[in-house]
């Protein structure tokens, strides 16, 4: 099928300010998908209030309002332009969301206004960890298992059972910061920390959940097109387990580390998801843990949108992942589009590629003296360098370069120093 | 572990790319191809599909996560060597049973590492596969040039007779009856069909028609192989009096087996198809699959074309009814599967097992064991 005839009018949202944890990789992918919808005849409002992007450029749409990023402003661009469709999928979480709050106050369905790449319910599935939860459960897809108790004696119950396993992270509900949470490595470990979670929370409940910090953390960008289609464009390896932000590791591409078997585990299940949320036609980020010790797999989360991470895989593949979702979403199929490296082959492949690339976040500590620097579950860098290289090596020692840091990193005497300071993440 | 004594590529039209030998460190020619896989070296160096030949890895980081038991698609090496950009001998899967050099050197398939393989893959493409060989530093490159030009051409190449079982072998099972004609069978292509409960045999692939019949098959299988289709002219034979009688399906080197025996014809590719991200379209469901891949030769279209435009399952004659073409690669328009409904046949050229690369082709086994009834 090619392009939708019934859609004449697209409105774009971009992503804001520049913030931590989402910079410049929006305006990149906006512009990508203002372009291809311009040259595919289609009419763009694009609505963004941050002045300092390309996309905001009066070449880059039909029409562009700087705006506040809110539902009302942006509710009554729609009340005056009256496009025809929403693409939510191309301005990071900051267009999710609103698209999200458009269509929960019922302006999309009052304008008739209809979402395109993903709909409601599919972000909902996605974006909803209780959903979500549901939905790969539903699958039958391996996630990391979570209960909620408000006994030590359920806690054990469960423990005995098989319905929760060793190690566990224990989170009280409603309370500030995680207090009175922590890990729980023994049984009686979990029986302690589980008894001071209960009393430091109002209700008198913990959720226990499985701990996969120390797993290794895989991504895989995956596109589909509404013939169902499903391709993987790159797959990504982070040098820091589990328990460090995407954001703030080092990854590298494509996966150094996984045998066959596993990394096709990965695909298959990365597939599986893609079609479980519903995502129907663009790209998906989904998020792996994975056991070095016995290879077991679990999914961790999935974005329904174009990511921080689509960037580098579309820099590191040559495949333009927001320019084909774009692309997807006005009603081409993938192997209609012509292949960007190749221009011979469809877009319905998977790249392979004959080189390593590494990224490198970058920090910015030293501007907040005090501030602790271990790096967690939260983003914490402001930017990024990629580099490529024929080796890992090579590429690794190119992005460090790139990093435009002088002062080189201290050399611990032993390697026992080394192993302590590599235990605890930090820039 | 041999790690690092100078050598080199010789490839027959005499370019030159230098290296360190690391495996056994011995040296010798085959034909070079290469395979842009970026998982899978291990599988790939024991596919029995590589007998003869030396594989050059297109991604350049090999031996990254070890080597295992579990990933063997044959008992032994096949492809005489490897050239790599950077062989490791790294055990980082959970899995590794040991390092990637060390297995190479134990097995004695030979290796360089350090090698422009880019610039090697790059002059494949362009001229199209070539006999080479991997020789050390000490070596003349006269010398070298003699033994490349005494290894003989892939075209017209019979390694089949050379992979294939000297006795039969049997697994058992309670499904049905499948009769491989074992030109070089992978492992994962034996396990597929076990998975669905199927009985096994690998017969020889000089076994004649009776012998197949006498095993009394409900499935006779065409097993993927090493070599040129046109060289084995007596499996095609056989298959020839099987077509009809039984139903007959195969995969690669089976594809091609089968379509010869029907009257088609095969060709040589110019580099072949070898890696794990070939989009191949199935014609009659309009599914597009990424597909393993691992073949120099194809088989002619309806019209004896190599590359066909149409975008639907063209129908032809053969010497056995009609033929559909049921599925196409899509990045050279090659015939990728065939369908023989009033012979009862179905073939694929594509790796459905994967055992390197993609699952998303493995419901064909379903397809294939519908035919058995």
């Amino acid at each position: 099928m090619p392009r939708r005839d019934d859609i004449k009018k697209i409105l774009l949202i971009g992503s804001g300010p520049i913030v931590i944890g989402q910079a410049a990789e929006f305006d990149y992918s906006g512009v990508q998908a203002c372009k291809v919808l311009l040259e595919e005849g289609y009419e763009v409002i694009l609505v963004n209030s941050n002045p300092a992007t390309i996309m905001t450029d009066p070449e880059f749409a039909t029409r562009t309002y700087v705006e506040p990023l809110l539902p009302g402003p942006v509710a009554a661009i729609i009340e005056k332009e009256r496009p025809d469709a929403l693409l939510p999928t191309l301005g990071g979480q900051t267009a999710l969301n609103l698209a999200m709050d458009l269509a929960a106050d019922g302006t999309l369905e009052k304008f008739g206004v209809e979402l395109i790449g993903a709909d409601r319910e599919a972000i909902t599935r996605a974006e909803d960890r209780e959903v979500f939860r549901q939905v790969m459960t539903e699958a039958e897809i391996r996630i990391p298992w979570s209960i909620t108790v408000e006994s030590v004696e359920e806690a054990l119950t469960s423990l005995d059972g098989g319905g929760a396993s060793l190690p566990a992270i224990i989170r009280p509900a409603f309370t500030m910061g995680g207090q009175g949470g922590g890990i729980a490595a023994t049984r009686d470990e979990l029986a302690g920390v589980v008894a001071k979670g209960i009393a430091a929370s109002p209700i008198g409940q913990v959720l226990v959940e499985e701990s996969v910090i120390g797993w290794g953390e895989f991504e895989l960008e995956v596109m589909r097109d509404h013939n169902d289609n499903v391709v993987i464009i790159c797959s990504i390896e982070n040098l820091d387990p589990m328990g460090v932000h995407t954001g703030d590791s080092i990854t590298v591409a494509p996966a150094q580390s996984l045998s066959d078997p596993v990394y096709q585990a990965l695909r298959d299940t990365a597939m599986m998801v893609i079609r479980a949320v519903g995502v129907e036609t663009g790209g998906s980020n989904v998020q792996f843990a994975v056991n070095p010790v016995d290879g077991e797999i679990a999914v961790i989360e999935m974005n329904p949108r174009v990511s921080r991470s689509s960037a580098l895989a579309s820099k590191a593949t040559g495949f333009p992942i927001a320019k084909m979702a774009a692309k997807l979403a006005v009603g081409y199929a993938l192997e209609e589009i012509p292949n960007d490296i190749t221009r011979a082959t469809p877009a319905s492949f998977e790249p392979t590629i004959d080189y390593v690339v590494t990224k490198i976040p970058r920090f910015a500590f030293e501007k907040f003296p005090g501030a602790d620097d271990r790096l967690s579950t939260y983003m914490q860098s402001v930017g990024e360098v990629m580099s490529i290289g024929r080796t890992f090596r090579e590429s690794f020692a190119k992005a460090m370069a790139s990093r435009e840091i002088d002062s080189p990193a201290a050399i611990p005497d032993s390697t026992e120093e080394l192993l302590e300071m590599l235990s605890v993440p930090d820039p | 572990m041999n790690a690092g004594s100078p050598g080199y590529v010789l490839l027959e039209d005499g370019s030159r790319y230098e290296g360190l030998l690391c495996g056994p460190g011995t040296s010798g020619t085959g034909e070079i191809v290469f395979n842009t896989a970026m998982t899978g070296y291990q599988e790939a160096v024991t596919d029995p599909s590589y007998a003869g030949q030396v594989i050059t890895f297109t991604y350049p980081m090999i031996g990254n996560y070890g080597v295992s038991e579990a990933a063997m698609e044959s008992s032994a090496p096949h492809a005489r060597g490897v050239i790599m950009r950077e062989g490791r001998n790294g055990d980082d899967a959970a899995t590794a049973e040991g390092g990637w050099l060390d297995w190479l050197e134990d097995r004695g398939v030979w290796a360089i590492s350090g090698v422009n393989t880019r610039a090697l893959v790059r002059q494949i493409r362009d001229r199209g596969a070539m006999r080479g060989g991997i020789f050390p530093a000490e070596m003349s490159q006269e010398e070298a040039a003699g033994q490349v030009e005494s290894e003989p051409s892939m075209a017209g190449a019979d390694f089949a007779s050379q992979v294939t079982p000297p006795e039969p072998v049997e697994y058992p099972g309670d499904g049905p009856h499948v009769v491989v004609i074992d030109t070089g069978i992978k492992a994962s292509i034996v396990g597929q069909l076990r998975e669905r409960g199927c009985r096994v045999t690998l017969l020889p692939c000089s076994s004649g028609p009776e012998a197949v019949l006498e095993r009394d098959p409900d499935l006779v299988f065409l097993a993927n192989g090493p070599g040129d289709p046109a060289a084995v002219d007596a499996v095609v034979g056989t298959v020839r009096e099987l077509v009809g009688k039984r139903p007959v399906v195969g995969i690669c080197l089976g594809h091609q087996l089968l379509s010869r025996a029907v009257g088609l014809e095969t060709f040589k590719l110019p580099f072949g198809h070898r890696g794990s991200n070939h989009p191949v379209k199935d014609l009659e469901t309009g599914v597009i699959e990424i597909t393993s891949q691992n073949h120099g030769f194809a088989v002619l279209g309806p019209e004896g074309d190599q590359r066909i435009e149409a975008d639907e399952p063209v129908r032809w004659q053969t010497d056995f009814g009609e033929a559909v073409l049921s599925h196409i690669n899509l990045y050279d328009r090659t015939v990728e599967g065939l369908r023989l409904p009033e012979a009862s046949a179905m073939t694929v050229q594509h790796h459905p097992e994967a055992g390197p690369g993609p699952h998303d082709s493995r419901h064909l086994f379903d397809r294939f064991l519908e035919l058995a009834g």
